[in-house]
């Protein structure tokens, strides 16, 4: 288990990490999200140790990393930039660190065998880097990462260099080897998708924060605030008051049932694109706009809608059915519906 | 002629007459016999010069010792140069403009200005003896060592901080994120990857230090001549030019070979390194 607690990082003037708290568990896939200069990049190398923390508590299973130089961390990186050894053959590679803790030379070669296999680069030990495609060079750095067997794998946008199909095939084989090797896994990325599809936990930064950590399916359903609603997902954002159940758009003039109505006073109510309906017959909301814009995208109508007071609705409205009404013209009246479930209510 | 046959045909012909035609003149005066005359030698065929230098001990020895200072200054200039190469290439960028500068400082002086000040600093009573109380350094194979290393150390630096900052950061800290020590990550990564660049130093180096002149008969000792010096003694002192010429054909195939031997090494590494 990782245990971070109050670390900050900071240069000259600039504060990289601002007493960040973190813990990841034991075989936890946890996904760091942000948007560039967030700190998540910095999290990550002083985990490794290549930043020195200004002030903060870094333990790995009871053991304090923060005293420790990088080469005595039971944590390996996968890079960025794969950081693969140009004048080393993939098999040297996958053994250097193997090397370092002193393991026999057959036992190293058993170990780089299984590692090519793991990651399905059979026959490819005599190879150099330089040989290698882009993604197999990204397996390689997966393979060296994973060799010394460490208790915690930081992986720094690894997927990022990679076309999408091989991308997919990447980010499933990462779920299931960290299913069969009990590891622990921090992941970078910016990839909300990624974030999604692959993180037990999330935890979204900003600033040298993390602004709120949870199951995917939390982040996504109950964001604590607006950034994290609007980081994580599209979402329509309507000025709010809640006043003992009912929740109202004063703007609007009209009143939403709402299934969390939240605090009383004013708020934010936002609303995901994919939940909203064009025509919205049978649900509890409903409200009046006029088309601005429309793009059909095959499985469903991207529509903007203009509301009474000037702000826009973005509506996905899925065509489940086909395209039963025709692709709505602009300027067209519409009627945007959704169901009390969708509301989401934040704090302004 | 179109404008790139004319650079080429340019070039060509620089090389011809600056290097091609002093070439052969040489090879002529070396196989000449020597004249009481002006010039001194009457052209001909004679290779008495030419094995007298390989095999007198006075010629020989010079040829013999000269690449070994040329070798041990070209280790000692590697040694000083490749911590100030990698200090300068891992320091901030806008402090490697001011290191760099700072090494190539020296070259604004004159270089014989600089050898003198050496002289002062070494001499009986000089300025190392009163402040450090050193030995006498001056005409001593140290004092060779310290003129030769000090005046070639950029010829090592900055080919190795050209290498060194092509090197990428990360793979030092991958090497470290994996468990070697810093010892290790300098032996097994940087080091290796610098290789191209310690060769092309030690390349450097080694020329002009082999036929070094200036140095060894202002700060050298007195006993160990230096084919340089044997040279100028035969061309000048002595008169006789087909020796010195001589001299100079066996001093040009030392430069070939060994510099060209360890040119080969790095033409044979793999292709990401070179």
């Amino acid at each position: 288990m990782l245990t971070i607690a109050g670390l900050s990082v900071r240069y000259n003037d600039t504060t990289a990490l601002n007493g960040l708290n973190l813990t990841v568990q034991r075989d936890e896939l946890f996904v760091l999200l942000g948007g560039s200069g967030s700190g998540k990049t910095t999290l990550l190398r002083a985990v490794a140790g290549f930043i020195k923390p200004t002030s903060g508590r870094i333990e790995l299973n009871g053991l304090d990393l923060a005293r420790l130089p990088p080469h005595r961390r039971p944590v390996n990186t996968m890079f960025q930039s794969y950081a693969l050894f140009p004048h080393m053959t993939v098999a040297a590679n996958i053994g250097f660190g193997l090397r370092r803790r002193g393991r026999s030379r057959a036992d190293i070669q058993d170990r780089v065998d299984a590692m090519l296999t793991l990651v399905r680069l059979q026959g490819y030990g005599g190879r150099r880097p330089a040989q290698l495609s882009g993604g197999q060079q990204q397996r390689v750095a997966l393979a060296r990462s994973l060799a010394p067997s460490p208790s915690l794998l930081l992986l720094d946008e690894p997927l990022s260099a990679l076309d999408e199909a091989l991308r997919r095939d990447t980010r499933a084989e990462l779920v299931r080897l960290r299913r069969s090797l009990g590891i622990s896994f921090i992941l970078v990325t910016h990839d909300q998708n990624e974030a999604l599809e692959m993180a037990d936990r999330i935890g979204i930064m900003r600033e040298g924060r993390i602004v709120q950590v949870g199951a995917p399916a939390t982040l996504y359903e109950q964001p604590v605030d607006r950034f994290v609603a609007e980081f994580l997902g599209a979402a329509n954002i309507l000025p709010c008051e809640t006043d003992g159940g009912t929740v109202s758009l004063p703007q609007l003039g009209a009143v939403v049932r709402a299934a969390r109505p939240g605090p009383r006073g004013p708020g934010l109510l936002a609303l995901r694109a994919e939940r909203l309906r064009l025509g919205g017959a049978g649900l509890e909301n409903r409200i009046d706009g006029h088309v601005t814009e429309t793009a059909y995208a095959g499985d469903m109508l991207l529509v903007a809608v203009q509301l009474a007071d000037g702000s826009v609705l973005r509506v996905k409205h899925p065509l489940t059915d086909g395209l039963t009404d025709g692709v709505p013209q602009p300027g067209a009246v519409v009627s945007v519906g959704w169901s009390a479930e969708a509301c989401i209510l934040l704090p302004r | 002629m179109n404008i790139r046959g004319a650079v080429i045909a340019l070039v060509a012909a620089w090389m011809l007459l600056l290097l091609g035609a002093p070439l052969a003149i040489i090879l002529a005066i070396g196989l000449a016999h020597s004249a009481d005359s002006v010039p001194p030698y009457s052209l001909g065929i004679n290779l008495d010069n030419l094995s007298t230098v390989a095999t007198d001990p006075y010629y020989r020895d010079a040829l013999l010792r000269s690449v070994r200072v040329a070798g041990i200054s070209s280790m000692l200039c590697l040694l000083a140069g490749f911590p100030m190469a990698l200090a300068i290439a891992r320091s901030r960028p806008r402090r490697q403009n001011a290191l760099l500068l700072a090494v190539m400082l020296p070259f604004w002086s004159g270089f014989l200005t600089r050898i003198n000040a050496w002289i002062g600093l070494m001499a009986e009573h000089g300025l190392l003896e009163r402040m450090l109380g050193l030995p006498r350094l001056l005409y001593t194979e140290t004092a060779l060592y310290i003129g030769i290393t000090y005046t070639y150390l950029p010829f090592m630096v900055l080919p190795l901080y050209a290498r060194l900052t092509r090197i990428d950061p990360a793979l030092a800290e991958a090497a470290a994120d994996l468990g070697a020590p810093p010892a290790i990550v300098f032996w097994r990564v940087t080091l290796p990857l610098a290789l191209p660049g310690v060769i092309a130093g030690l390349v450097l180096v080694f020329i002009p230090a082999v036929g070094e002149y200036v140095i060894p008969s202002l700060l050298g000792g007195p006993n160990a001549e230096l084919v340089g010096v044997v040279l100028w003694d035969e061309f000048s002192a002595n008169r006789d030019w087909p020796m010195a010429a001589a001299v100079a054909l066996w001093l040009l195939l030392v430069l070939i070979v060994i510099p060209g031997g360890l040119m080969r090494l790095v033409r044979r590494m793999p292709r990401t390194l070179a």
